[in-house]
């Protein structure tokens, strides 16, 4: 990665163009994310989005986009991008639109949207190679309509459909594995409590031709149940604790652009957010804990190897 | 000029050809497949420009369609009963962008129970989304019509899209000769598409379809849509007008076949009239003073018009080729409500139902409405609603249905 124009944190932008004052609640870690994307990707882009929380950026008559913006419907923004790219291209080939009107295409929608809905269109979009972006913030839940839980939710949180006293029974999806499964042009995850990383990522898939997929862990304060001032130490925790491998993949290969040197205990990441909060009281879930660790620890086992 | 034979699905896809479209977003189901087949063969093979691209599904073609529209170019698509269904939250959804497009959707019955053969239950779903509808009863008018919606569609008046509905098998299927207009006859009625501010470029930002706050900004937003499918009845007659200057041929927005000095009519929609056309002669024949009343625009609904061709007429048979369940026939109920109180309205308006899953609609089924609907005039009093079925077919039904139990007990007996 040192082709990157990104070197260290002065190299990033300091100019900001998503537009302040959108209904996202205060320290939305998917805005944060999005904002850092938006200031590489700059307002040559048509945004398509899918139902959940950005959603409601574009709120008529105003939007905090530069560029343009079409909304979908939750599970098909990628066939969205699919018109918008074929017309464009068309438009191009007839001398009707100038090569100078071209934009980016970005598709933007949440985690359920991603792992589950929208899983489909997607998966269709990368089959036809589509030239285009993907972003998904991942706030690990349906947070638009009350943070119920998604195919992106991870084992043992609490979410308003899994209020049990082991919170979420189930596990979160490998989407990246099932997205590099399809061989894109290149995939990625990213956080915003991680800009360097981020802002090279982002560079490397505006300078690529296809499908391009980005996964942004994105905290939520009011999904996760923690201040919002906490956003940024959760985001990094994420990274630090190894619950959030931050990795590409690209050319066939997977490599992770941050390993973690000591990695610190899960807990720390799970302590600060309300959703775990049954884990330590009343009193602590040993072996849920455990297991949450183990689960980390086996990933990066793989990986250290 | 000559005549083609072509089928319904191939008249469908001349027209696409002749509109010069750009974009084709498809998705196979019968009885629409021989459409984009067709298309994509034409364009694989240069005999065509533009370009096609199978989707995943039919929501997420609506989605590429109605994008594409939204970007600028001119976009053909097809599809049909359960295939129109999946799509139905992007129908509703790429009508509110306003995106000017041409579906053609073969009509077929829709599940359960299951079934390839054709009934209107598919596109009245479509009714309410905001695309236009228009009905044929010949392979001709469905080519003449997919050009007549480009037109319609694209008009700054209206920029919504527009669904031309052809019956699955009837028409889908059924060779019948075509006259095939010239390009240059095409380009004189319909010039190219001109996006104005819809469309996407780096130098013009737009947001498309944003959410809106509260009721008084969403409603600001449908009544747009419906006034502008309103407009839709003035710009249909010019569009129609038009293409019969161009063309030579007339595309009323409803046909009315031998209804001047009819005392009483059957209304009915699509390809199936053409057996109430013929009924129209025999009983014509004998000496019956009755007509056909057959829509072709449906939405938006030609209430005028249907006023005027029914006006002073005895009394009227609307043969209603759906079933909405728990209420009956809805081209009964529209006319209804379009005819209510109007001076010189027929004073009795019966609905029948018949048609459903390709079921045939006998000539002697309708005499029996003809006789059913003189009856009701004489007596001042409508019927309620009939639905054709004969007891012969009711009779073959529970035949099968014995011979199935048979078959079952026998093999129970011989497994014990
Ligand atoms: C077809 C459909 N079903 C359900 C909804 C309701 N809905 C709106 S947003 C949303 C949650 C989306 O979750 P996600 O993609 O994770 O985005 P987030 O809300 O978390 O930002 C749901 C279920 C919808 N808009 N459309
Ligand atoms: S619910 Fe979460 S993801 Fe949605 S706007 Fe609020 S903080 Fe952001
Ligand atoms: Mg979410």
């Amino acid at each position: 990665m040192n082709e990157s124009r990104f070197k260290r944190m002065k190299d990033l932008p300091s100019t900001h163009l998503l537009g302040t004052g959108t209904p996202m609640c205060s320290g939305c870690g998917g805005l944060e994310a999005l904002h850092q994307i938006y200031d590489i990707l700059g307002s040559n882009t048509v945004f398509v989005n899918a139902a959940g929380c950005m959603t409601l950026l574009a709120v008529y008559p105003f939007t905090p986009f530069r560029g343009s913006w079409l909304y979908t419907a939750m599970a098909s923004a990628p066939a969205g991008a699919q018109g918008i790219r074929d017309a464009l291209d068309i438009l191009i080939e007839q001398q009707r639109l100038a090569a100078a009107e071209d934009l980016q295409v970005v598709v933007l929608t949440g985690d359920g949207a991603a792992y589950g809905m929208g899983l489909s269109s997607t998966s269709g979009a990368m089959e036809r190679d589509l030239d285009f972006i993907y972003i998904c913030y991942d706030n690990e839940g349906y947070g638009n309509t009350g943070q119920q839980f998604s195919g992106a939710t991870p084992h043992a949180a609490r979410t308003a459909t899994s209020t049990g006293p082991h919170g979420f029974a189930g596990y979160k999806k490998d989407l990246f594995s099932i997205w590099a499964a399809h061989k894109p042009a290149y995939l990625a995850t990213v956080i915003g409590a991680e800009p360097l990383d981020l802002a090279r990522k982002i560079e490397k898939a505006k300078q690529l031709k296809g499908p391009r997929m980005i996964i942004a862990l994105a905290p939520c304060p009011t999904g996760w149940d923690y201040a919002p001032r906490d956003s940024a130490d959760i985001g990094k925790l994420a990274v630090t604790t190894g619950v959030w491998p931050l990795k590409e993949y690209i050319d066939g290969q997977v490599v992770h652009t941050r390993i973690p040197k000591q990695r610190q205990p899960v807990e720390a990441y799970l302590e600060r957010q309300g959703r775990f909060a049954h884990l330590f009281e009343p009193r602590r879930d040993e072996q849920l804990l455990q297991e949450l660790q183990d689960s980390v620890d086996s990933y990066w086992a793989d990986i250290d190897s | 000029m000559t005549r083609t034979l072509l089928t319904g699905n191939g008249a469908a896809a001349w027209g696409a050809r002749l509109a010069g479209v750009d974009y084709v977003p498809a998705f196979p189901i019968t009885p629409q497949t021989e459409i984009i087949e067709t298309l994509a063969r034409w364009i694989e093979h240069g005999e065509m420009p533009g370009r096609t691209v199978t989707l995943e599904s039919e929501h997420s073609m609506i989605t590429a369609a109605g994008a594409a529209a939204a970007s600028g170019v001119r976009v053909f698509t097809a599809t049909s009963s359960q295939g129109l269904l999946y799509a139905m939250e992007m129908i509703y959804t790429v009508a509110g962008w306003r995106a000017p497009f041409v579906m053609v959707n073969v009509s077929r019955g829709l599940a359960s129970p299951i079934t390839l053969e054709p009934d209107h239950n598919d596109i009245m779903a479509a009714r309410d989304s905001g695309f236009l509808q228009i009905h044929c009863a010949s392979c001709q008018e469905v080519l003449d019509s997919v050009l007549i919606g480009y037109r319609l569609a694209e008009d700054h008046r209206v920029r919504l899209p527009v669904i031309i509905n052809l019956d699955g098998f009837y028409l889908s299927f059924t060779r019948e000769p075509v006259e095939i207009p010239d390009a240059q006859a095409v380009a004189g009625f319909l010039p190219p598409y001109e996006p104005e501010s819809t469309r996407f470029c780096a130098s013009a930002p737009v947001s498309q379809a944003v959410t809106v706050l509260g009721g008084s900004p969403y409603s600001y937003f449908r009544y747009e849509s419906h006034l502008a499918a309103l407009n839709a009845l003035t710009v249909y007659d010019e569009a129609a007008e038009a293409f019969s200057a161009a063309c030579g041929r007339q595309h009323a927005a409803v046909e009315g076949y031998r209804c001047d000095d009819a005392d009483i009519v059957f209304v009915m929609l699509g390809s199936f009239a053409s057996k109430a056309r013929e009924a129209v002669d025999r009983l014509r024949d004998a000496g019956q003073a009755i007509g056909l009343v057959r829509p072709r625009l449906l939405r938006p609904f030609p209430a005028a018009h249907l006023q005027r061709l029914l006006a002073g007429k005895q009394g009227a048979a609307v043969i209603d080729q759906n079933l909405s369940m728990g209420m009956g026939g809805v081209l009964h109920s529209e006319l209804s409500s379009a005819l209510y109180g109007t001076p010189g309205a027929p004073s009795v308006l019966l609905s029948f139902i018949g048609g459903l899953g390709g079921r045939d609609i006998t000539p002697e089924e309708f005499y029996e409405i003809a006789a059913v609907t003189r009856q009701a005039v004489k007596d001042g009093v409508t019927p309620p609603p009939r639905l054709l079925y004969s007891r012969d077919e009711d009779r073959e039904i529970r035949k099968l249905q014995a011979i199935a139990h048979a078959e079952r007990n026998e093999l129970e007996s011989g497994n014990e």
